[in-house]
């Protein structure tokens, strides 16, 4: 296979970027997207040029270090799965791919494709948790769960943190990552005696952070790696005005 | 040096009881004087950061992602194991115990196993506490399913994704104490060197790995949570960026290490498919519950894995070990797939693979039932290989997974520098020469939430909080030191990429320091190490500068050291002359292919003492006794 690459390049402590072209040839179809990226910068370090720069870590989906929107797709064309899950047979041979940053004033670009997520960090930080500290725990069993319920709460929790619903949201809203957290506690009993301070303190951050609002497009849950429903986020709206008017 | 484990004195169930009560005691207004570092935001460092912060020290922890919450433990999928014995099929602590000393192959440390067997139901509680959402059964309780090396169900689970359930749950008690101010953070930072003053751990040094700043960090302890060192054979299940370098830093400074050679070969990954691949990816070894492995009875089968009849296939495992079967440790399991495959009977386009067959399980449970138990693993397959295991085989193949070396600890984790404690994967102590299914999440754990609280004080109570500006000396030494290491590897000039000289060592430690070895195959891996050590420093090119974003720079300073570590891990290969767990020597195996243990010989941790400015290295020793635990022969059939 042969395809042509168009990467968004953009120099540290620059405010501007732009696109650079690389034709990069003898490729496998079962390479992963990754590889490819592997594949150009060993080939621009020996042309003594300098790599693309980007995230990435675990390479099987579950870090959320990825932060490519692969023709306009965060992630690329596939739903539920992250950039490091793309292979090359979901590309046409001669193919010419466009590869940028996950883009919002939340995640300002660092370096060519990495950007700054720390916000959600922060979001998390005010509130993302049960205040249980070590040792003080109950008997696991002392607190039966509904399966259903837990169900739920996990697939809630399956969240990756990678902000790819940012990325993708024309309102560059965290609705879907804050809602995901949100909703996984609140699922469960543990989760309970915070529930009210914890939303209106994450909501508060997220607007603080400078996150857009949501306007129900669903884009965030059709980017999701996880696939985190955008009920999710119906059931924060509802959580939110429950907690302010108690 | 006289080695010591501190184990403390008395029956085995009271030690660590004891051992609490006996260890000195901070007061709460005194614990903030106190500056704690903790390097590594896995299940292990972020779970003694946030308890390390609650009970009022100063916690400062680093981590080389951009976010705690992305460090490795992250792709654990499998579970935890608990001697809770909710399912009542005989379990208990000393059940869990036992299988982890003989699993282990008596290489372990009886009173740390049975101190994290004595712990793990704790740490269900604190997890299912902090809304870890495990999987439940309609009643409402926590499920629980079987993995290998057991006879019990123990293993508690969040679908395929237990790692990065519980490390959510650290890190969101990590972010508590952020927002508390108990916790400094600082990501995208890079272990340089360990600054050691008048024989102690005083802080680290560090290099920013987005604007190359370097810097000290002063600290009255370190606490090393950085895991394994599964990369140094370049293709492993470990994410791109898990690396040696800052337990290699601490060996340089007087930190030993012990039993290098015990690596982890994970029997359930995928196949590699072709020169590109950066990466392997395993497939929970849960999968064995429901999978029943295979191949064909005559070599070179290539027709289609569905018109093999049942008479012409071989259930290998079921066969040699009946009373486990599927269900062996991994490192029989991974063994016995090598030994198919080299007799010509593997399947797959590359010969290199067996296969994984859920026929049964389908025909038993049904597709929905099997999903829920392992949808996700079965969608990850098909993503990478293009095909539907509810429909034809998986291929599975050993990979490189965890390492069961790391630096040598005593009973309160602190290594053989004063004030610097190790824990997870980057100790050595619980798992000795094969660990089982779901016991590094319950390792990690233990160390972090609830050894090191309690240990540190073993270093803290004897120490006076004295100020930074005291160690202000070797803490700038060590930033010139490390910047002089930065500025030589610059300046190298060759021609080669750091990623080439990666795949060449990972070629030489796959094939002569992998799932089986021999001594001539060992000695030739040390010549070829180190000429490919001379070439590296001779011939390396690094593109960019020291001051910015350089992950060619990162790559290469990790080399270095892979470098050194390899040479190291064969000749502890070649010095234990047994075969044991993990650790297979052709010489030492029996008429079917088992392993030969030497207890007379070889009942130690071998340890390893870097001398100084040199490359080589001292061997230490420390004997395991078995007390309860008879040494036997490890039988699984």
């Amino acid at each position: 296979m042969r395809l042509k690459l168009n990467i968004w390049r953009q120099k540290k402590d620059e405010k501007k970027g732009c696109f650079e072209s690389y034709e990069i040839a003898n490729l496998s179809p079962d390479m992963s997207f990754l590889e490819l990226l592997d594949q150009l910068n060993e080939q621009l370090v020996q042309q003594k040029k300098t790599p693309v720069a980007f995230d990435h870590d675990c390479r099987e989906g579950i870090c959320g270090s990825c932060s490519l929107v692969i023709n306009g797709n965060p992630h690329g064309p596939h739903k539920g799965s992250a950039a490091c899950q793309l292979h090359l047979r979901s590309f046409k041979d001669q193919e010419e791919i466009w590869v940028e940053p996950f883009r919002a004033t939340a995640f300002p670009v660092i370096q060519d494709l990495i950007v700054n997520r720390e916000a959600l960090d922060r979001i998390i930080q005010v509130g993302g948790y049960v205040s249980v500290n070590t040792g003080s725990a109950p008997e696991a069993h002392s607190t039966p769960v509904e399966k259903a319920k837990a169900d739920e709460a996990f697939s809630n929790a399956a969240c990756i943190g990678c902000g790819a619903c940012v990325a993708v949201c024309k309102n560059a809203s965290a609705s879907l990552f804050v809602a995901a957290k949100l909703s996984h506690l609140a699922l469960l009993p543990q989760g309970q005696a915070e529930r009210k301070n914890r939303t209106l303190k994450m909501v508060k951050q997220m607007e603080r952070e400078g996150f857009g609002s949501c306007t129900n497009t669903g884009a965030c849950s059709r980017a999701c790696p996880k696939e985190i429903s955008i009920h999710s986020i119906a059931r924060m709206n509802r959580e939110y005005f429950k907690s302010l008017l108690s | 040096m006289k080695l010591s484990s501190h184990v403390p004195s008395g029956p085995l169930e009271q030690k660590w009881d004891r051992h609490c009560f006996e260890l000195p005691l901070i007061n709460p207004a005194n614990k903030r004087k106190y500056q704690i570092i903790v390097v590594g935001t896995g299940l292990a460092g972020a779970s003694a950061s946030a308890s390390l912060a609650e009970l009022g020290y100063q916690v400062k922890t680093f981590c080389i992602q951009d976010s705690p919450r992305r460090a490795h433990s992250i792709a654990a999928q499998g579970g935890i194991n608990a001697a809770k014995n909710y399912p009542g099929d005989g379990d208990s602590v000393r059940r869990l115990f036992y299988d982890t000393v003989k699993g282990g192959d008596f290489r372990s440390r009886e009173a740390n196993v049975y101190r994290l067997a004595q712990i793990s139901g704790q740490i269900i509680d604190q997890c299912v506490a902090q809304g870890v959402p495990f999987a439940r059964e309609y009643g409402g309780l926590l499920a629980n399913r079987s993995f290998g090396g057991a006879q019990v169900s123990r293993t508690f689970y969040a679908r395929g994704q237990t790692g990065q359930q519980l490390l959510i749950g650290a890190y969101s008690a990590l972010m508590r104490q952020v927002d508390k101010g108990g916790v400094k953070l600082f990501p995208r930072h890079e272990m340089m060197d360990l600054v050691v003053s008048e024989g102690q751990a005083v802080g680290i040094t560090t290099r920013h790995l987005l604007t190359g700043e370097v810097k000290s960090h002063f600290a009255h302890a370190v606490i090393l949570a950085t895991g394994g060192y599964g990369n140094i054979f370049y293709l492993s299940t470990n994410a791109i960026h898990s690396n040696v370098s800052a337990s290699w830093r601490c060996h340089k400074k007087g930190a030993f290490f012990a039993n290098p050679c015990f690596t982890q070969i994970h029997p359930t990954c995928i196949p590699r498919s072709g020169n590109y691949q950066s990466k392997l990816t395993l497939l929970s070894e849960s999968l064995r519950n429901d999978g029943r492995v295979w191949v064909p009875k005559k070599a070179k089968d290539s027709r289609l894995p569905k018109d093999i009849p049942e008479e012409q296939r071989d259930y290998y495992l079921e066969r040699i070990y009946p009373g486990f079967g599927n269900l062996v440790p991994r490192d029989l399991a991974s063994r016995q797939a090598k030994f198919q495959v080299d007799a010509g009977l593997g399947v797959g386009s590359t010969g290199e693979a067996v296969y994984l067959d859920f026929t049964e399980a389908m025909n038993r449970l049904g597709k929905k039932s099997l999903s829920e138990k392992y949808g996700n693993l079965f969608q990850m397959y098909e993503k990478i290989t293009g095909e539907n295991p509810y429909k034809t085989p998986m291929r599975i193949y050993p990979a490189v997974h965890y390492t069961m070396g790391g630096l040598w600890v005593d009973y309160n984790l602190e290594s053989t520098v004063k004030g610097l404690f190790i824990l997870g994967e980057a100790n050595f102590s619980d798992h000795g020469a094969n660990r089982l299914g779901a016991s590094a999440l319950m390792q990690g754990l233990a160390d972090g939430y609830f050894i090191i609280p309690s240990t540190i004080t073993s270093h803290l109570a004897g120490c006076l909080p004295v100020s930074e500006e005291k160690k202000h000396i070797s803490l700038r030494e060590s930033e010139k030191e490390s910047e002089e290491r930065l500025q030589n590897i610059m300046q190298i000039k060759g021609s080669k990429t750091a990623g080439d000289f990666h795949r060449r060592l990972g070629n030489i430690m796959w094939n002569q320091v992998g799932m089986i070895r021999n001594k001539t195959g060992l000695e030739k891996a040390i010549e070829e190490i180190q000429n490919l050590r001379e070439e590296f420093w001779k011939e390396l090119y690094i593109p960019g500068e020291q001051s910015n974003k350089n992950a060619e720079l990162e790559k290469a300073m990790r080399i270095a050291d892979f470098l050194e570590l390899g040479e190291l891990m064969a000749q502890d290969a070649l010095e234990r002359e047994e075969s044991c767990g993990s650790h297979f020597r052709e010489e030492y195996q029996s008429a079917e292919q088992e392993a030969i243990r030497d207890d007379e010989n070889f009942c130690h941790v071998s340890i390893w003492e870097n001398k100084q400015n040199e490359k080589t290295w001292n061997l230490h020793k420390e004997n395991l006794d078995f007390k309860e635990v008879p040494l036997s022969v490890r039988s699984y059939k």
